[in-house]
């Protein structure tokens, strides 16, 4: 007996395939942006997905900031080369990004001089018209209306107030020289549903999502883990216990969490009774006031 | 793991919700969420602390779904947004479609892809303007299943009275409407009853909560009959191999299947079906999938593939529903790009009928469609649309269109209906004299309907009253009862016969293509009808068979069509038609001309 209906996440993953495919075919120059990150791996398996029995038909871009975990570099380097895929990683190598230390990891200037003006650099660099993007609406309040296709002035910059309505799944790719597109295939996932999927789909991932016996130093009301970036001052206590990452970022403004859960299913039963959002835990999204996140945004943070 | 199969095995089910802040819709959805225990703490500490801050005693829950810096200052909601959750059985997104500012844009963008919409109403206010446009607009967009959720009920005492009277009204203004399933729910979002908790304040009410009629209304209304893949893109792989990718919009496909890819209409088989890199045997809507064709044809992304026996309609005209979704007004004479299933097109709006105005439903006539407005359309192209009507399938007979220089999406419409079919009421009127039928007969492939349309179309141009009535669209209502054998044959044509009569009495020139094989019949329509003119559209069988305009003489010689005219039934040629139009000899704009002559000549027109 034939079957004719579809798990939602099957359904979601029919759906974004369909999106990067559509990508695929109308723009020019295509980039995925790679974070290394739980999300990111989930975009990267659709794309595998998407052009099965081809390959990926667009490169992958990493955004460097120096201070990213090392476990992170290891597993972006291994991973890229074990799919063979194509990797460009792109650092902002000017004065002022330079001299930037791990503890300003957590400011707004770090956040531009080290994310933003390199990635936005990245993208004129190589003339990409297009970048896949692994963000989700559930994640944060302002992207709860980001489009699927966003679309970005010749500047980069996003203005909430000139963005395309979206009907159907009809998306419009149509855009002038010099303007871009951020295509976020996991729109409509939510981080459970990231989870499930790792489960479903036997995803790679960094080891650090895994509960580990780690040392770390509490600091701006997050758990830091020691390491080359991160030194304990004075004043800072060192507590040793069993630590994962919901979300991966730079190691001295990601901040870990106590959990036992050493097994993916172990994670999605933590996720599922999870009691807070899981970009807290993010030093960026807590700037002065609660529109931080937006204007990182605006700038071209994405 | 049974524990997470169960989580991945939740059906997907799009919900838009309409309302305005005023009709407590933030409240609403939060309180949702809130009685689902879906929020995290962190942001329920945060809705606490601004909750204090305001001075409320309770906890706000319409923070939860506050946006973007600019609402917040103002203090409404300006665009569509998203929000998710899970039940036991479903996993919801909701489309949160905001209600003042930019309605019908905002409406029409969040229940474009809803399974259900929600239409939220203050109970102490009824039925306003504002809901009748999210009713109508809802119906509009083929919403199969509308909830109508009274809110605010503590705020009327709870009154039944109050609830009743506000059904009836809606039931009373959606008679107007074509809406499948209209569900209508009470409730107070502050102070939580019949959400996701029955409440005990509402006893007389026996209905099910909201949460209950999302988690348990059986939704899909998914068509699995009409395969169409519309082409994304072609994909590489191996040394030479090919494969298509694309999205089954509609209809279920099999491996081995023989298949017809459009617009070349070049056949061939499914060689085989993959599905996220796997093989499989069959796939279906709405699975994304890659086809491998049994022979090496030309297909590019905008081609389609379907079944050469169920076809989408083709056409470079098509009259449309159409919204304008920008500052910038949608002109009648301007050109745009249009993009439907996976083809993006140039396309002119060749007319605008009407303007609807969504208060009244009257229609206004207009040249132009500013921000927000609706109107009915004509688009023209140099491409050929290959399509269904909307109501048909959404997928099929939805479109957006695209600024040229802009390139920013200014409008979005539904097809109803090829170009050529002009809607009457719209025509100013402009009585001939004296109606009449003019009656085609003649071998299937002849030329009947060509002919006919062309006539029609150079009346509709002198503004003469005219339709047409053509065999194929009257079996599928008239006479959609009936079957193929003799006796239906004739009750078929004495029904048509029938409605002809009244149309010309009407002063309407009918124009009714019917082989209408026997003399005898004709001779009956005839004596029915006071004007007859019977128009002999005449073509030797060889011609007609090589035309084969509808495929049935192929399959009349394959014995799949029982008493065929021509083949395996007779034609009885008329003896003395009014006028004699050899098709195979003459051009068609000779046949036209022949026509209208004879219809000047006997002061017809």
């Amino acid at each position: 007996m034939e079957k004719y209906n579809l798990g939602y996440l099957e359904q979601l993953e029919a759906e974004s395939i369909y999106i990067i495919r559509e990508t695929a075919a109308e723009f020019k120059n295509p980039v995925m942006l790679y974070s290394i990150g739980k999300d990111s791996s989930v975009l990267l398996r659709l794309a595998q997905k998407a052009f099965s029995p081809g390959k990926i038909p667009f490169p992958l871009l990493h955004i460097d900031t120096g201070y990213k975990f090392r476990e992170m570099i290891q597993f972006r380097d291994y991973y890229t080369k074990k799919i063979g895929v194509k990797l460009i990683v792109h650092k902002n190598k000017e004065e002022k990004a330079r001299m930037m230390r791990p503890d300003q990891a957590h400011t707004d200037e770090y956040i531009y001089y080290k994310k933003t003006k390199p990635l936005l650099e990245a993208i004129k660099k190589y003339k990409f018209d297009a970048a896949f993007g692994g963000a989700r609406r559930e994640e944060e309040k302002s992207r709860a209306k980001e489009r699927i296709f966003s679309f970005r002035d010749a500047n980069g910059v996003w203005n909430p107030k000139n963005q395309r309505p979206e009907l159907w799944h009809l998306y419009n790719t149509k855009i002038n020289e010099g303007e871009t597109v951020r295509v976020f295939p996991l729109s409509d996932w939510t981080e459970l549903d990231i989870w499930l999927y790792i489960k479903k789909e036997k995803i790679e991932i960094v080891p650090l999502y895994f509960a580990q016996k780690t040392k770390v130093i509490k600091r701006h009301s997050v758990y830091l883990r020691l390491d080359e970036f991160v030194q304990p001052q004075e004043s800072e206590e060192v507590i040793e216990g069993m630590f994962r990452y919901r979300t991966l970022g730079c190691s001295p403004s990601t901040g870990a969490i106590v959990s036992r859960a050493v097994t993916i299913e172990e994670i999605i039963m933590e996720v599922m009774e999870a009691k807070n959002s899981e970009r807290e835990n993010r030093a960026i999204d807590h700037g002065s006031d609660s529109n931080s996140m937006e204007e990182k945004k605006r700038e071209g943070y994405f | 793991m049974d524990n997470f199969d169960y989580q991945k095995n939740r059906e997907l089910l799009r919900l838009a919700t309409a309302g305005s802040v005023d009709d407590g819709k933030s409240t609403l959805i939060g309180r949702l969420f809130y009685d689902c225990n879906a929020i995290y703490e962190d942001q329920l500490l945060g809705m606490k602390k601004v909750s204090k801050k305001k001075g409320f005693k309770e906890i706000d829950l319409s923070l939860l779904t506050d946006g973007l810096a600019a609402e917040r200052e103002q203090g409404i909601t300006i665009d569509v947004a998203y929000r998710y959750f899970n039940t036991s059985k479903r996993r919801i997104i909701i489309a949160d479609v905001p209600g003042h500012e930019q309605y019908t844009r905002n409406m029409i963008t969040g229940a474009s892809e809803a399974d259900v919409v929600l239409i939220l109403v203050d109970a102490s206010i009824g039925l306003t303007n504002q809901s009748k446009r999210h009713l109508f607009l809802a119906s509009l967009l083929g919403a199969s299943h509308i909830i109508v959720v009274i809110n605010k009920m503590d705020a009327v005492n709870y009154s039944q009275k109050v609830f009743e009277k506000i059904k009836n009204d809606f039931i009373n203004y959606a008679t107007k409407l074509n809406i499948k399933d209209l569900e209508f729910i009470p409730v107070s979002a502050l102070k939580g009853d019949m959400v996701v908790n029955r409440g005990e304040n509402m006893p007389w009410y026996g209905g099910d909560t909201v949460l209950y009629y999302l988690e348990n209304t059986p939704f899909t209304d998914r068509n699995l009959i009409n395969f169409r893949l519309p082409v994304q893109m072609v994909i590489k792989f191996g040394e030479r191999l090919r494969g298509y990718a694309g999205k089954i919009e509609s209809g279920v496909i099999k491996e081995g299947e023989e298949i017809m890819v459009l617009p070349s209409e070049k056949k061939t088989k499914i060689k085989s079906i993959i599905v996220s890199g796997h093989k499989v045997k069959y796939a279906f809507s709405p699975q994304s999938i890659i086809v491998r064709l049994t022979d090496e044809i030309d297909v590019s992304r905008g081609d389609m593939i379907v079944r050469g026996n169920n076809r989408p309609e083709i056409s470079s005209e098509l009259e449309v529903m159409l919204c304008c979704l920008t500052n910038e007004p949608l002109r009648q004479g301007k050109s745009y790009l249009i993009k439907q299933t996976t083809k993006t097109s140039r396309v002119a709006i060749n007319s605008i009928n009407y303007r609807l105005n969504i208060n009244t439903l009257h229609r206004e006539r207009v040249d132009r469609l500013e921000l927000n407005e609706i109107g009915r359309a004509f688009l023209k192209s140099n491409d050929q649309f290959l399509f269904d009507v909307f109501i048909k399938n959404r997928n099929m007979g939805s479109f957006i269109l695209i600024d040229e220089i802009t390139k920013n999406t200014v409008g979005a419409g539904i097809i109803l209906n090829k170009g050529q079919k002009k809607a009457k009421n719209e025509k100013k009127k402009n009585f001939t004299k004296r109606g009449a039928v003019l009656w085609f007969t003649g071998l299937s492939g002849s030329g009947k309907s060509t002919i006919a349309d062309e006539v029609r179309e150079k009346l509709e141009k002198r503004n003469i009253d005219c339709e047409r009535l053509d065999g194929d669209i009257v079996r599928q209502s008239l006479t959609k009862d009936l079957g193929f054998s003799r006796q239906d044959r004739d009750s078929n044509i004495s029904r048509v016969s029938y409605v002809a009569n009244l149309l010309s009495k009407h002063g309407v020139l009918v124009l009714a293509t019917f082989i209408s094989p026997y003399r005898k019949q004709r001779e009956m329509v005839r004596k029915q009808v006071s004007d007859f003119i019977e128009i002999f559209v005449d073509a030797p069988l060889e011609v007609c068979q090589r035309r084969d305009t509808k495929g049935l003489y192929k399959k009349a010689g394959q014995n799949e069509v029982k008493d065929f005219t021509g083949i395996t039934d007779p034609y009885e040629e008329p003896k003395k038609p009014d006028i004699h139009l050899r098709t195979d000899k003459i051009p068609l704009d000779e046949c036209v001309n022949k026509i209208l002559a004879y219809l000047e000549n006997k002061k017809l027109i």
